[in-house]
């Protein structure tokens, strides 16, 4: 049993994605008899390009990847460069688990709120020194360059980019590094640049690809703050499959296998990218500069981080004070009424999409935790534990096994599960909770992974050896040492699933044909012309759920082991 | 119970080819063996090999006997073979007397009772409701001592239990742990590179 749940894994990651694509690309070429496609064609595309605008939101959606990923991926190499173990520097590093817990519409909820021309900002300038006694006719919200829309991802894709790298650096040894460097005369932001990040990219890469893939097909942040005439390319191919003229689905699943294409330029842009950064870099790391740009790079490593984070919690603040908002003019900064009415009003039915919600991204965590756990101490039994990082997971080489589990975040999610409902439609599927549920296990499984491999391979093998010799199973040692040992990582990890499970949109409303609501799909569905106070509400909860997840994974490892001195601080 | 002897017959050990190490000894109920050897020796190879914790990158061959009977293919927890680490490796997530509990085996009559007098027996009455990260290094690897001897091993493996003592417990612990291994009848293979050690186990020394 154990010894399956490798093949598992990737039968249940690989098998839908591969599936979807493929039931993409044969309605792209009018192929799906269910809806009188009988023979193969080009019309699809023809329509597709006929489309108004079609250059507009392809060049958007494709900027928008690049764009998104070498500002968050800047931002987090000059913080880490530039830290130094100051207060503020671990209080980012606290932050980082906070922040990205915060689901992505939520997150570009409270920057609209924030950055839109009756918003905090434009409140706090005005009347002085702005001058502006209304909300400014201004276009920030929506811009049509995508602007809003790329400082949305930003903000949302900086902690996970940082969280990726802070595992990485574990291998790295960085402080000696740096301290060497120093010792030669580099000063130490120039010596972290120098010394630490051309070993820490490699490392994660495929954290920086799935950024990518996600910043230029993202849907739910596009339908909040992205362009609306036209709308970006993943946008604008989920208004065609909803339409309610059918024939429209042939184009959309020509958008879908457009959108695959335009991900994957971007993708290989990002590589001639690398090429290029890597030989101009080659240069700059050898040339022996140890002073130069020291201290403007310190200030923007500690300034753009800063600004990131404040961005989003402020945000989220203020989600809390319109909800609570009743009389607001404009350039006042705080509401002169304060009223839990909207609360009330939404309360009602607040109830069924906050427990659908739960419910789906209880069971899809479970579901993965099990799966992964299992997966990990197979590897461990067989002794294919990676110990210098050559083997693990499957038999073939670790990096094999890890882009597979990135796959459902590298393909793009409009591209894939859009076939994958045409699948369920073709076997007579009906709509349900267990469908989306297995949706967000897609998604859920390589975040659970990704959070406890690391931990659960670093575990000292010594500990089941002792359980062994003792005379315990390899079940016991598992259950009575080695879980009880992990549990704060595990929670962690199942804390992330969770997180990840409530943020998704498109999977719940995809496979579950926009009958299953959870608060990810109300929230997203109140983003065109939803009124400000309700749109506090629901984003508020949104964002609010997922921290229990983490309440959760801190709490309870410290309830349960007040008294064991050695379990504080995960081993 | 009868005193088996421990035999490890023609025991060769290679990694990629390479032959790593190369062993054929006996060892008598209550005999200590000291094997030496430097680090990167494979001291601990042999160690794992006799456990059962090889991992499969290693080609071996030869036999593992307890008691005349052949052990070779038995995963660890049924040969019956208790090792002690550098470490005393208390569970930390359990209390003294659970850690005692872990070894005992399951259809012990009258558990508690055993653990006190265990705990009595090496000086830490009433340590079992304790934190195991409060003790002392010594008390430690006492109790992680008592363990490896409640759960009633056949044989047991040292792979340098006393390394990261300090000087002055060091000795001490020596003398405890071979007194207790002796009495107990059982046959032991020690690895270690501390002449000192193989002093103290006062037994025969083969050098890897």
């Amino acid at each position: 049993m154990l010894r399956l749940t490798p093949w598992l894994i990737i039968a249940l990651l690989v098998g839908p994605i591969l599936a979807g694509l493929a039931m993409a690309a044969l309605p792209a070429f009018g192929y799906l008899p269910a809806l009188g496609g009988d023979a193969f064609s080009l019309e699809p595309w023809r329509a597709l390009l006929a489309q108004p605008g079609l250059a507009r939101s392809v060049a958007i959606s494709f900027t928008s990847g690049l764009a998104t990923t070498a500002v968050s991926l800047t931002v987090v190499l000059l913080f880490l460069a530039a830290a130094s173990g100051s207060r503020l520097d671990r209080w980012i590093r606290r932050m980082v688990s906070p922040l990205l817990s915060i689901p992505h519409a939520a997150a570009a909820f409270g920057l609209a709120f924030l950055i839109a021309p009756s918003g905090l900002v434009a409140r706090a300038l005005s009347p002085a020194p702005s001058g502006w006694e209304r909300p400014p006719d201004l276009l920030i919200v929506n811009d049509p360059w995508g602007l809003s829309l790329m400082a949305g991802l930003i903000i949302k894709e900086i902690p996970f980019l940082l969280l990726m790298s802070l595992a990485a650096l574990h291998q790295l040894d960085a402080e000696r590094r740096v301290a060497m460097a120093r010792s030669l005369g580099y000063r130490p932001t120039i010596a972290w640049l120098k010394v630490v990040m051309p070993s820490l990219y490699p490392l994660i890469r495929l954290p920086v690809f799935a950024v990518i893939a996600y910043a230029s097909s993202v849907v739910d942040v596009a339908m909040i703050l992205g362009p609306t005439l036209p709308p970006t390319l993943a946008v604008s191919i989920l208004t065609w499959f909803n339409a309610p003229d059918l024939s429209q689905r042939f184009m959309a699943s020509a958008g879908a296998l457009l959108q695959l294409g335009v991900t994957l330029a971007a993708l290989a842009s990002w590589w001639g990218l690398e090429c290029l950064v890597r030989r101009l870099g080659r240069g700059w790391v050898a040339g022996g500069q140890r002073q130069r740009g020291e201290r403007m790079l310190r200030l923007a490593g500690k300034a753009l981080i800063l600004l990131a984070a404040l961005t989003a919690l402020v945000g989220i603040a203020g989600l809390a004070l319109n909800s609570l908002a009743g009389v607001w003019r404009f350039p006042d900064g705080l509401p002169q009424t304060v009223t839990l009415q909207h609360w009330q009003r939404a309360l009602p039915s607040l109830g069924g999409p906050v427990a659908a919600t739960l419910l789906i991204a209880t069971v899809a965590t479970l579901l993965a935790a099990g799966l992964v756990l299992a997966a990990l101490e197979h590897e461990q039994r067989s002794g294919r534990q990676p110990a210098q990082g050559q083997l693990g997971f499957l038999e073939g080489r670790r990096s094999a096994a890890l882009t597979l589990l990135y796959l459902p975040l590298i393909v793009p999610q409009i591209a894939f599960l859009f076939g994958l409902v045409v699948v369920m439609e073709a076997l007579g599927t009906r709509p349900t909770r267990w469908l989306v549920i297995f949706g967000h296990l897609l998604f859920v499984l390589p975040y659970v992974f990704l959070s406890l491999s690391e931990a659960y391979r670093r575990f000292d093998p010594r500990w089941s050896r002792v359980a062994l010799t003792l005379g315990a199973t390899p079940d016991g040692a598992f259950w009575r040492v080695r879980l009880p040992m992990l549990l704060a990582p595990l929670l962690t990890a199942m804390a992330v699933g969770l997180a990840v499970s409530i943020g998704q949109y498109l999977p719940t409303l995809l496979l579950g044909a926009g009958r299953i609501t959870t608060v990810t799909t109300e929230a997203v569905a109140l983003a065109s012309g939803g009124s400000r106070r309700l749109i506090g509400v629901w984003a508020l909860v949104q964002a609010s759920l997922p921290l229990l997840g983490f309440i959760i994974a801190v709490g309870l490892p410290r309830l349960l082991w007040t008294n064991r001195r050695g379990m504080r601080g995960t081993p | 119970m009868t005193a088996p002897s421990l035999e490890l017959k023609q025991v060769h050990i290679a990694l990629h080819g390479r032959t790593l190490l190369e062993l054929d000894a006996r060892v008598a109920p209550g005999e200590v063996l000291t094997v030496m050897g430097s680090s990167g020796s494979g001291k601990s190879t042999l160690l794992a090999y006799a456990a059962g914790f090889l991992a499969p990158a290693f080609q071996a061959s030869g036999q593992v006997l307890l008691g005349g009977q052949e052990i070779t293919a038995l995963p660890a927890e049924r040969r019956g073979i208790g090792l002690l680490f550098q470490d005393p490796l208390l569970f930390p997530h359990l209390s003294v007397a659970s850690n005692l509990r872990f070894g005992l085996p399951r259809a012990t009559p009258d558990k508690a009772a055993k653990v006190e007098a265990a705990l009595a027996d090496i000086g830490l009455a009433g340590f079992g409701q304790r934190d195991p990260a409060t003790l002392s290094g010594g008390q430690q690897a006492r109790v992680a001592l008592m363990r490896l001897l409640l759960s009633a091993p056949r044989a047991v493996l040292l792979d340098e239990p006393f390394s990261k003592l300090d000087m002055a417990l060091r000795h001490e612990m020596r003398q405890l742990v071979f007194e207790r291994l002796r009495g107990a009848g059982l046959p032991s293979l020690l690895v270690t590179h501390d002449h000192a050690d193989a002093e103290d186990a006062g037994g025969r020394m083969i050098a890897l």
